[in-house]
């Protein structure tokens, strides 16, 4: 099994996008399907930036096993208020500056849900968030 | 149709170009990176107002063909240099958005 752990910062901007970019060169590496290693990149991408807009900090973390390969962001805080409403497309309770950027359209975690094969999050208010995204390795490749 | 082609039709400067011939695949507008994310796709002219860092890691994640900054909007040298690390072309042009998907799409560059 391949281990790799990413810490991510809050609020930086400059650095967004590195951590997905050396996910989607290491599974280019193991020799995963194009398609697939396209869809753990837009999952890990909007993880990563998740993780600098909205969390105090956290971590992002690559697992792949033979079968199936696992993404995992886990942050220190605040927690999602209304889960529901935060998997809504076009909600967001990102700041003004942040959508300035053209982030914060409310399509972050609504992306991940749509190019992963299994979706959980689970979230405590002053705690943290936990998302995992998961994809299966069985398919043909095509 | 090339790269290359596609900067002369919209009379763009060619600021960073990967060395081998590039097809354009499709193009879209928008300044919306999560919209980008969603949409994008490998060989696609990226039109768009935004020019930070992370509008070059969005092209390199979905191994975008171009960025066309519009109305003579310039991107900064270390996002350029960032896009030439990556092999992502990036051109500047003087025409609006509007006009620079009015022309793609005349000569039959589909949308995503």
């Amino acid at each position: 099994m391949f281990v790799q752990t990413f810490p991510i910062t809050r609020g930086d901007f400059d650095t967004a996008g590195e951590a997905s970019s050396k996910i989607k060169n290491m599974l280019k590496k193991l020799g995963i399907s194009p398609r697939i290693v396209r869809e753990v990149a837009i999952t890990a991408y909007e993880m990563e930036l998740n993780l600098v807009i909205h969390s105090l900090g956290g971590e992002l973390k690559l697992e792949v096993r033979p079968k199936s390969i696992e993404l995992t962001a886990k942050d220190n805080g605040p927690g999602i208020e209304d889960i529901k409403l935060a998997l809504k497309e076009g909600y967001s309770t990102a700041s003004e500056s942040v959508r300035n950027m053209g982030f914060g359209a409310g399509m972050g975690l609504p992306n991940v849900v749509r190019h992963c094969h299994n979706f959980h999050i689970e979230s405590e208010l002053n705690k943290g968030t936990l998302i995992i995204a998961g994809y299966s390795l069985d398919e043909k490749e095509d | 149709m090339l790269l290359t082609d596609l900067a002369k039709l919209i009379n763009a400067n060619v600021i960073t170009c990967p060395s081998s011939p590039r097809e354009v695949a499709c193009a879209y507008t928008c300044d919306l990176l999560s919209w980008v994310m969603a949409k994008g796709k490998p060989g696609l002219a990226w039109v768009t107002v935004q020019t930070h860092m992370n509008v070059i890691a969005i092209a390199s994640l979905h191994d975008i063909a171009c960025i066309i900054c519009p109305e003579g909007i310039q991107m900064e040298a270390p996002c350029v240099e960032k896009a030439e690390q990556e092999g992502i072309a990036v051109l500047f042009s003087e025409k609006t958005a509007y006009e620079i998907c009015g022309l793609l799409y005349k000569a039959g560059v589909p949308p995503v």
